[in-house]
Formats: structure tokens, C-alpha cells, sequence
């Protein structure tokens, strides 16, 4: 994925909306700022497919030799794939997180639910304040 | 030198058959285990102990005593653990036969003193917090959180209410949202300022009649006093809440302020940190607590009662949370408590606490210099730095500067915590520290910074073991000894 074309939580998550058919798939991961935030990633805690969340809900952790950081979701919708292969592969996360590293994948339940994400501008420019 | 064969697991100098005692035949006809005792209580096979001669234990373990950095050999400005210097005094006092020799099932006739001690110092406690219902129970700080939540949470229960959030800022000790958990609340994280403080408006746009209580540490972990916290108690009574004071830093202000009188309604007190009570090892520990009035018919039970000149356990409390410790919590730990508190005196205290804040004041406007301190140029007992320009500049981290420190004779100061702030180094010198040894650290700050990133990535060079891979430990932890011959791959 090319980070400038995501949209983007203040809690620094990423998504990519795609239409399939019908349905909106959102695929959802950590920028590239949280992994360099968080350094070395050491665990990692992902949902069952099938869970209903809505935007703004936890849906997993991940744990650096830092910190625990909850990882919270985009939007809202159901869970239909989990990168299950993650846990077992945190380098894979650390190295390629816009890619590879990608984390869920959701049926958008409506377009309503987007919440107040911000684009790679308005994202960079808080990662600025922050950093 | 160092003794490296001395030191490594007793099981892998284990030899078959060597002892470190000999002793004469048995002069009683010998049975064997097995017509003594039923099958079913045999073991398959002896357990592996090892087999060692005296030297060798000896020489084992006085080794490994000098691998460790400890208050009594180096300055240990560890921030937020308070690692002050306790005085032998309060050791040989708590050691005294009169004392280690009780037994909790004695008859309370005979526990007198002890009680007279424990009942003393619940009173003593009340007076230093402002808060006058104490339970000595609680066998650590983090223990005496959740105790104090439960008591919450039964006073609400009897007052009909199901309060479902305890909030605390985001400086907060990882403790704070855990007891939450704990004690069957969701936790909710309060923002701070850009001055480190509560953000009184991010505090109010969470407080509603859901909030039972909110947990706050003053000093905070900036080493700043908030002084927003009699705003912040009345915003939260306001809602029918509580507030708790993390007692953590209660080292800063003893004798000088008491939570009692700036609105907190419960606290513990780290012994550890504050009245020279062990430091760390896993324990023993004591967090006693105190509470106001109202909620004192919650606290555990029994406490300890006076009537007249005569001491007892009371249990007959019917709102009381129940037991949280076997006995009557880590005696030994309170005892030592007392006598600090006591060789000290009222004035002795608030002098404690008015050294520990010049001494953290002082090696602030030295370092300073050294490392920006983001949060002013004035501090409590402790206070932040951060290496995140250096970072920038160099790539040189404040585990690289910790590490470093080693290597100069200073244990590390903490560092990575809070999580607000970067790159940190939490400094607290403690009130025990010499103006040399202040001097001293600063010095060897400066130097280490000097020093190139490519030697400093690589520290320390001078301890027994260099950096352990943090990564691989987290990942692939080994949690299990096994012998070397039958190692197995570690499971991941």
C-alpha cells in the first residue's frame, strides 16, 4: 500500500478501503511511526474472525519491550481475516507494516461509521507534534 | 577476579555423591522408606538436588552477592522506586528475639507489645496521611490499591450505586489501571497537559456518575505537585466520587502536606520507599492504607483496637471487605516502619522529606545542563530528563546512558517510564545522597554523553554480563532449568 493514500487514526492505526461487489473491505494495520515508537515488537494479540466491533474499539494489543499498546479499529464492521501469521513473524510487522504487515480485514458495516480519520497530511503533521 | 565457576547454577557443579558434611553411622536400627511409608506416598525417583561440598555453596552464593548493585554499595537514583538508604538500626531493632519470635497463634495476652506497636502505628499512619481509618494488612503498595478499591467498591454497593469506571492520569503507575481491573472496574486514562499535570478538561469530559474513583499520584511521576488537586477532588466529590492517592511519592511531603487535607479520601504508603521497609526482591512487603471515617467500617479486618491500656484483634465488623492477608500481613516490614518513623520524630520526618527535594532540586540544575528536563527548572523529590535530541542527533538512547552509568559505579536510573515522555531518565536521589556523590553523577552524565555512540551501544563493559537480548528473552523465553545432557529446544 502506498502510506499516503491510507487514512489514518490519532491512535495511529491505518486503513485502505477497497470495494468488492457490494461490499467495502477495510484492511487494517500500524503506521510506520507506531512501529518505530514502539521499537522492538516482542508479542501480539489478534481477534477471532466473525467479531463484530465498531470504530474506535479495541481489537487487539501489541507489546514492545517498551510498552503494551492497544490496537484500536478504523471502523466499524465484522472481522473476516486476521494476518494469523503476525504473531509468529513480529519482523514481518516491524519491516513492512503498510504491506505484509497488514493486521485485520473488515466488512464495513456502513459508511457512516468512518469516524473522523485524518488523511497522510494532517497524520505526518500530528506524528510531527507528537514525535 | 571474578570467580565465573563459582557462580554458575548450583546444579551444573553438581557432583554424584560429593557432600558438605560427613556424618557418623546411625545408631538406630535403619528401616528402609518403603516399609514406612504406603506406596501411593513414594516418590518414583529421588528428587535431582545438588551435590555440593561447603566451599562450594559458599563461594556460590558470596559470589553472586557481589554481582548485584545495591543501596549499600552504590547510589541507586532509580526514580519512582525511592531506593533511599535504610538504616541497620531499624534491622537490629526488628531482629530482636522479643520480636521475631512471636507466633501470630499466641494468646493475644501475650502479643501485647506487638500489638501496641501495630495499633501506634496505624495511628501514626493516620496522622501523616490526614486520613484517620488504617489497615496495616495490605502486603504491598499495589495490594493496598486494590484493597482500597474493594473498599470502594462496598461503599458504593451500600449505597445502591454500581460505579463502573476508575479513571487515572496518563502518568499514572501501571498499578493504578491494573488494581482497576482487578477489582472489577474499567479503567479510563485521564490526558495530561503539556505541563505534565491532570488536564482538568479531559478530566471532566470523563467524569459522569459511572466514575467511582480517581486515582491520582501527588507528587506526580514528573516529580511535580498538583497543585490543581484540591480543584480536581472537589470536580470528582462533585459526581459522587472518590479520589485515591497513590502513595507512592509520599517520601516528597511527609510532614509538609497531608492527602487527608487536599481531598483524597484513600491512599496507601509504600514502607519500602517511604520508612525504610526492605527494597524489592520480590518481597516481603506491606501497603498499608488509610481511609476517612466514612469509609473505615469497609476496611479488612481484624484491626487492631485500643481499650484503655489493653490491645486487641477486632473482627466484629459486619461491613468490613473481609481477610486480604494471612495473619496480619508482613509484621516484620511494619516493624521497621515504626521504628523509623519513631527514631526520626514529627520533625526528623518533614526534614526526610525537605532533603529529598533539595538534593532532586540540586542534581536538576546540574544535569540540566547535560540532558533537557522538559517539565521546569523546579521538582518535587525526583524529576524527568530525556536523551530524545541526543537520539536524534547521535542515535545514543537512554537505555545506552543507563547501560553506561554501570560502568562509571551509578546504578541506571529508571528509565522509559512514564510513558509521556521520550527517551526519559527519572532521577530521584533520594534524602540520604552527599552533595559529592550528587556531584559525582552528574560528572559521570556529562562524560558518558561525551562519549562516542559507538562504545556507548555497546555497554556495559564492566558487569558480569554485558546486555541481555531484551528481544530474544521476550520472544523465546526459556522459563525452565534443565540439564544441560537433556536440553530441550525451546518452545515458542
Amino acid at each position: 500500500m502506498n502510506p499516503e493514500e491510507l487514512l489514518y487514526c490519532e491512535t495511529h492505526e491505518w486503513v485502505s478501503i477497497s470495494d468488492q461487489g457490494p461490499d467495502k473491505i477495510a484492511t487494517v494495520g500500524i503506521s510506520q511511526f507506531a512501529v518505530d515508537q514502539l521499537t522492538d515488537l516482542v508479542f501480539m494479540e489478534l481477534p477471532e474472525p466473525g467479531a463484530e466491533i465498531s470504530a474506535g474499539d479495541e481489537f487487539g494489543e501489541v507489546e514492545s519491550v517498551k510498552a503494551v499498546s492497544s490496537l484500536y479499529s478504523p471502523v466499524s464492521g465484522k472481522i473476516v481475516e486476521v494476518n494469523r501469521d503476525l504473531p509468529d513473524n513480529l519482523d514481518t510487522l516491524s519491516e513492512d507494516p503498510y504491506g505484509a504487515g497488514w493486521i485485520i480485514r473488515l466488512l464495513v458495516s456502513d459508511d457512516s461509521s468512518l469516524g473522523p480519520l485524518l488523511d497522510f497530511q494532517a497524520y505526518q503533521k500530528q506524528c510531527a507534534e507528537e514525535g | 577476579m571474578r570467580n565465573r565457576l563459582a557462580t554458575q547454577p548450583l546444579f551444573e557443579l553438581s557432583k554424584p555423591g560429593r557432600r558438605g558434611t560427613q556424618l557418623p553411622p546411625c545408631d538406630v536400627p535403619q528401616r528402609d522408606v518403603a516399609e514406612l511409608l504406603p506406596t501411593e506416598a513414594q516418590a518414583a525417583a529421588l528428587p535431582p538436588l545438588p551435590e555440593i561440598a561447603e566451599p562450594e555453596v559458599i563461594r556460590h552464593f558470596t559470589n553472586l552477592s557481589t554481582l548485584n548493585m545495591s543501596v549499600d554499595t552504590h547510589f541507586y537514583p532509580l526514580g519512582s522506586c525511592t531506593m533511599k538508604y535504610n538504616p541497620k538500626r531499624n534491622e537490629r531493632l526488628a531482629s530482636l528475639p522479643g520480636i521475631v519470635d512471636l507466633h501470630p497463634y499466641q494468646p493475644e495476652s501475650t502479643l501485647q507489645g506487638m500489638l501496641r506497636l501495630l495499633c501506634e502505628l496505624q495511628e501514626i499512619l493516620a496522622e501523616i496521611s490526614g486520613l484517620p481509618a488504617v489497615s496495616l494488612q495490605p502486603a504491598a503498595g499495589a495490594h493496598g490499591e486494590l484493597t482500597a478499591l474493594m473498599v470502594a467498591g462496598a461503599h458504593f454497593r451500600e449505597l445502591g450505586e454500581s460505579r463502573t469506571k476508575v479513571l487515572a492520569p496518563d502518568s499514572a503507575h501501571g498499578t493504578n489501571p491494573a488494581s482497576a481491573r482487578m477489582a472489577g472496574f474499567d479503567s479510563v486514562m485521564v490526558k495530561s497537559s503539556e505541563s505534565g499535570l491532570v488536564d482538568i478538561g479531559d478530566l471532566r469530559s470523563k467524569l459522569d456518575e459511572q466514575a467511582a474513583v480517581f486515582m491520582i499520584t501527588n507528587p506526580n511521576t514528573l516529580g511535580l505537585f498538583d497543585q490543581q488537586v484540591n480543584e480536581i477532588a472537589d470536580l470528582v466529590h462533585q459526581v459522587g466520587g472518590l479520589i485515591y492517592l497513590d502513595g507512592a511519592n509520599m517520601n516528597a511531603i511527609m510532614g509538609i502536606t497531608r492527602p487527608g487535607d487536599f481531598g483524597a479520601d484513600m491512599m496507601h504508603f509504600n514502607p519500602h520507599k517511604t520508612f525504610s521497609g526492605p527494597h524489592g526482591g520480590g518481597g516481603p512487603g506491606a501497603g498499608p492504607i488509610c481511609v476517612r471515617d466514612a469509609l473505615g467500617a469497609y476496611l479488612p479486618t481484624p484491626v487492631v483496637e485500643r481499650d484503655g491500656n489493653q490491645f486487641r484483634l477486632a473482627d466484629n465488623r459486619p461491613r468490613s471487605i473481609g481477610r486480604v492477608r494471612s495473619f496480619f500481613g508482613n509484621v516484620g516490614v511494619l516493624v521497621r516502619a515504626y521504628c523509623y518513623i519513631l527514631s526520626h520524630g514529627s520533625d526528623g520526618l518533614r526534614r526526610v522529606s525537605e532533603n529529598a527535594v533539595l538534593n532532586a532540586n540540586y542534581l536538576l540544575s546540574r544535569v540540566r545542563h547535560i540532558l533537557p528536563v522538559p517539565h521546569g527548572h523546579r521538582c518535587m523529590h525526583e524529576f524527568v530528563a530525556t536523551a530524545d535530541d541526543l537520539k536524534k542527533r547521535t542515535g545514543v538512547t537512554a537505555m545506552d546512558l543507563g547501560k553506561r552509568l554501570l560502568d562509571y559505579g551509578f546504578h541506571a536510573p529508571t528509565v522509559y517510564f512514564p510513558l509521556t515522555v521520550p527517551e526519559c531518565l527519572m532521577i530521584e536521589p533520594t534524602e540520604t545522597e552527599s552533595k559529592e556523590t550528587l556531584d559525582a553523577f552528574a560528572e559521570a552524565l556529562f562524560r558518558i554523553t561525551e562519549e562516542t555512540p559507538e562504545l556507548l551501544h555497546e555497554t556495559p563493559h564492566s558487569t558480569f554480563t554485558s546486555r541481555p537480548d531484551e528481544v530474544a528473552a521476550a520472544r523465546k523465553p526459556r522459563l525452565k532449568w534443565s540439564r544441560p545432557d537433556t536440553e530441550e529446544k525451546p518452545k515458542h
